[in-house]
């Protein structure tokens, strides 16, 4: 048979804020880019978004916030993940973040933050380069 | 409003110029290979009389405070009074907002804007699972009375208006907020401001929802009619486009959308039996001001002429403040860039100047960190000062719509309103604003433009400053406003000291009551005023909508 | 043995990572199928296809809530067509039953039907096996019927539901041709809108016009239903369970259907594998470019190439 792995990205939307506008438009790009999209909605807790990561089996989830809970929430789902045996799956976020959030959230695990700004080419190349489809 | 005659000789010397124009082309090409708006309208290179040849100066023009009201709505407009300058603010307890409140009242603004946390937009309290971090995060959070005591407190609402920024559970915010001035004697007659409460844009664009659109509109209706019998100086609802141009659309979806959405509410007042100049004078509008100068001018002088003609024809509006297209804006988040951060304040001065050139009633400028974070009172004060230069330094306020008879803008306002119009017409034949929801027509609509913008970003053929032309590397430092983690804590023992010392039995009997009533035709605003008086809590109230009515989730389109 | 069994156990990972493995045509997946196949046939599989837009899942998501109320385990598998310009896809599906996504008895995957040459038919009805090894009482898989692979996915349901909405006159004369004729139970959904009538008179007229449908009995029902609120939904779950008795009526049906569906499966699976291995092989042979270049420069036809290439490549199988 001929094998072939597809990147599949979980993007998700935790928290109450209702901006999907980024996320949406990072979807297409992912889609336009060859990947395979799961898109979680509007309000999840952290708890559901992990369940969708995990039942999907996705190689990356995206974190979109806009309205200042990433400090809560994103180290939320790094958690979840390890209590669920799935801290090999790359988180990254996208948003907007005060400057000095942005190195605390890598610090504890988050790969990498997108800012408003960034091109979708270099949003789609960050995933070619470090998110490889599990072996 | 040419003579045929000198029609005529324009489009001959006009070939003749763009033959000329074309030679010079071939010489040196153009800057760019199309020109167009920043929502890609194609603009020409020169615009004469010949592209407005077919106005009518009387019907179509006309003068200010004269139907159709393109010019403007007052008689004198900001040679009487200058437009209000109304910032928005909110942040963390209702303690802390209050005293920003203060400050900008001495600082000179005249109306007060409420920014509220998400869990109180979504209808929430503080200690639900679902709020868990988001507590005073990009507004204040209120969920009780109590805290719209406080927020209030020492505040001359009988004289300055307040403006609420809330959607879902605007019903039970507005009812506090009557509550809370009636517990100070300041009766609901005296009362004037605006809450938001435009729950079609939440659906198409901003997406903060409760309750699906049908019962959605019921709730938006009893505070129609609520406000209209009880409260005379409310604007009950503010039909918002800003949201829409914030989630991506074009300029002419934004106005085609936004007045969509004001006749769908119009359409609902009437079954209910009101009459329509009973109401439709305290329906007020909120649009973006984005970047392109002219088209944003053009999109609220169509939206002023195509809302009186609404207004007329449609509903057969007699009373002419019933045609008046009443308007906030806010200069574009969206439009803002977190990098190089200070030239926001450039970006939100020339949006600013668009918002007052198109004759607005009242003017939000954001601060040049709101890309970062909450503002910072430097960074607000400056966005404030923004307006006043533009008010008393510029003199662009001195004459009434200056760029009235502009052979550009007033072609680009035909245009626009041409084509708001067709979808306008697309919508109705769908069933209208609510049934086109249900097909995610508007939000399919805007994805596509939203995408498309980010492309032509991407490719360079849009310019964004910083961001994809003018690139520097470092960034200077911008202070930013951090919310304290204790805020959350604090908040949840506060709701719960008010939940254990309220009379209980009061308010469960308060609730019950509320419920039952949501089952009969009832006007709900009743019922909710007594249940907040009891110290039932935001969330409390609203559980009783989604027990009724259900809950609206997220159809998730693309 | 290993991950067979952490799947028998309802390990989720295991589960959603054997899928992927499947979808992505590993070929150690096959392996692990193998050992679940004896755990397999328990569960009841319903097909739901329909056009775009006509609230399939949000039928699903309520579906699985009322089969939650009566105690049944859900496995669901929503395919989304993959872009033939990129290859990627949006799964969007899975939006509409997030709600039960902190639910243990409820397992969601979206797929994309990827398109290389039918092998969504073979990965699907794979990961209905591995929901079924995994003990869910119910498997609904969801696809948009539009192409001959998403019918064929249907196929291997034992109740298949056709869902439309009214006003798609020109739509149903189209659907006529072939996915009309699996459809054990009709919905019309989101049926307050203007032209309900209509459409459920089209459709009793279609369905009576074929009367060798009802040779086994069963006269496929039309409901109507507003998925959205909830209206319509028991109802269909009702005439699931009618069909299912239907199924298990006699004997004869029984193995009539045993027999209908083994037959489909194994010919699905020797199609797949043929096109999977033997049609690669020959794309990726030198004879088959010298062949193309043959028919460009119009020295041979084409159907002499075929006989050519595809005789050649039996007669080396036979050996």
């Amino acid at each position: 048979m001929n094998q072939k792995r597809k990147i599949r990205i979980l993007v998700a939307k935790p928290g109450l804020d209702g901006h999907d506008r980024g996320s949406r438009i990072i979807a297409r790009a992912y889609r336009d880019a060859g990947f395979e999209v799961v898109y979680t909605g509007l309000h999840q807790t952290p708890e559901e978004v992990v369940q969708a990561a995990i039942q999907e089996d996705v190689d990356m989830i995206g974190l979109s916030s806009l309205a200042g809970a990433h400090m809560y929430l994103f180290p939320r789902v790094l958690e979840l993940l390890k209590e669920n045996g799935a801290d090999d799956i790359v988180v990254c976020g996208g948003g907007i973040f005060p400057e000095e959030d942005i190195p605390k959230l890598k610090k504890i695990g988050i790969k990498e933050i997108f800012t408003p700004g960034t091109p979708l080419g270099e949003v789609v190349n960050w995933v070619e380069e470090n998110v490889k489809p599990r072996s | 409003m040419f003579k045929k005659e000198s029609i005529e000789k324009i489009g001959v010397d006009n070939k003749k110029w763009q033959q000329l124009f074309q030679e010079s082309v071939e010489k040196a090409p153009e800057r760019l290979k199309r020109f167009s708006t920043v929502s890609d309208h194609p603009v020409q290179n020169l615009y004469t009389p010949l592209d407005i040849k077919d106005l009518d100066y009387s019907n179509d023009i006309g003068f200010p405070n004269q139907y159709p009201f393109t010019r403007g709505i007052q008689p004198t407009m900001y040679r009487g009074r200058l437009w209000t300058m109304r910032m928005f603010a909110g942040l963390g307890s209702a303690r802390d907002t209050n005293k920003r409140f203060h400050l900008l009242v001495n600082e000179g603004q005249t109306g007060l804007s409420t920014a509220f946390d998400m869990p109180t937009l979504m209808g929430y309290d503080t200690d639900s699972p679902r709020s868990r971090g988001e507590c005073g995060k990009c507004g204040v959070a209120i969920d009780s009375l109590k805290d719209m005591e406080i927020l209030f407190d020492g505040l001359p609402i009988d004289k300055i208006t307040t403006s609420m920024t809330i959607n879902p559970p605007a019903p039970v915010v507005w009812a506090m907020y009557i509550a809370m001035a009636e517990k100070r004697g300041i009766s609901r007659g005296v009362i004037g401001g605006t809450i938001q409460n435009d729950m079609l844009k939440e659906f198409i664009a901003q997406k903060t929802f409760m309750c699906p659109p049908r019962p959605s509109m019921r709730l938006i209706t009893d505070t129609v009619e609520f406000a209209t019998k009880e409260v005379p100086r409310w604007n009950p609802i503010s039909i918002s486009g800003y949201h829409i141009r914030e989630a991506g659309s074009t300029a002419v979806q934004e106005l085609a959308f936004t007045l969509s959405d004001g006749i769908t509410y119009v359409e609902a007042a009437l079954e209910r039996g009101l009459d329509v100049d009973s109401f439709a004078p305290r329906l007020s509008f909120f649009f973006n001001s984005h970047l392109d100068f002219f088209e944003e001018i053009a999109k609220y002088r169509a939206a002023r002429r195509m809302w009186a003609r609404i207004m007329k024809e449609k509903f057969k509006a007699k009373d002419p403040r019933s045609m008046w297209l009443r308007f906030h804006t806010q200069t574009a988040g969206c439009s803002l860039t977190a990098q190089q951060p200070y030239n926001n304040v450039i970006r939100t001065a020339i949006e600013a100047l668009a918002a007052v050139l198109g004759g607005t009633q009242s003017l939000h400028t954001n601060s040049l960190d709101e890309v970062l974070a909450i503002p910072t009172e430097e960074a607000a004060t400056i966005a404030l000062r923004t307006q006043q230069i533009i008010a008393e330094e510029s003199g662009v306020a001195n004459t009434i719509d200056p760029m009235g008879g502009s052979f550009y803008v007033e072609r680009l306002t035909r245009d626009m309103e041409e084509e708001a119009l067709e979808y306008i017409r697309k919508i109705d034949d769908m069933g209208g604003m609510v049934a086109a929801i249900e097909k995610n027509y508007p939000q399919l609509e805007i994805a596509d433009a939203a995408y498309k913008y980010q492309k032509q970003i991407d490719s360079k053929e849009k310019t964004v400053v910083g961001v994809n032309k003018y690139v520097t590397e470092e960034e200077l430092p911008v202070e930013i406003l951090q919310i304290e983690a204790e805020l959350e804590e604090n908040q949840i023992k506060w709701t719960n000291q008010i939940k254990d010392t309220r009379d209980n039995k009061k308010v469960k009997e308060s609730l019950e009551k509320l419920g039952e009533a949501t089952q009969r035709d009832d006007n709900l605003m009743y019922l909710i005023i007594d249940a907040v008086k009891e110290y039932a809590t935001e969330q409390e109230v609203c559980d009783v909508f989604r027990e009724a009515f259900g809950i609206y989730r997220d159809p998730g389109v693309y | 043995m290993v991950i067979a069994e952490k799947i028998i156990s309802g390990d989720i990972r295991a589960v959603a990572r054997l899928i992927r493995d499947i979808d992505d045509t590993v070929p150690e997946a096959r392996e692990v199928l193998k050992d679940l196949y004896p755990y397999t046939g328990k569960a009841y599989v319903v097909g739901i296809t329909g056009a775009p837009g006509v609230g399939k899942s949000t039928l699903v998501d309520q579906m699985i809530a009322h089969l939650r109320k009566a105690k049944k385990t859900v496995g669901v598998l929503a395919v989304d067509p993959t872009s033939p310009f990129s290859g990627g896809a949006i799964l969007g599906d899975r939006v509409r039953m997030q709600r039960h996504s902190m639910d243990e008895g409820v397992f969601i995957r979206s797929m994309a039907t990827r398109g290389y040459f039918g092998g969504l038919t073979q990965s699907t009805r794979s990961a209905i096996d591995v929901l079924d090894a995994m003990g869910k009482d119910y498997i609904i898989v969801e696809t948009v019927g539009v192409g001959q692979d998403e019918i064929d996915i249907v196929r291997s349901a034992h109740t298949t539901i056709i869902t439309l909405v009214p006003g798609m006159g020109d739509d149903i004369q189209a659907l006529k041709a072939g996915i009309l004729e699996v459809g054990d139970i009709f919905v019309i959904n989101k049926a307050d809108r203007e032209g309900a009538d209509r459409t459920i008179n089209d459709i009793r007229l279609m369905i009576e016009m074929d009367e060798k449908r009802y040779k086994d009995g069963w006269k496929p029902p039309i409901l109507t239903a507003q998925a959205v609120f909830d209206k319509g939904v028991k109802e269909i779950l009702g005439e699931i369970e009618n069909h299912r008795k239907h199924l298990l009526s006699s004997k004869q049906m029984q193995s009539i259907f045993k027999y209908e569906k083994a037959r489909n499966d194994l010919v699905e699976m020797i199609k797949d594998r043929i096109v999977s291995d033997v049609l690669a092989d020959i794309i990726h042979s030198r004879e088959f470019e010298e062949a193309l270049q043959l028919i460009m420069e119009r020295k041979i036809d084409p159907y002499t190439a075929c006989d050519n290439i595809v005789l050649k490549k039996i007669k080396k199988g036979n050996k």
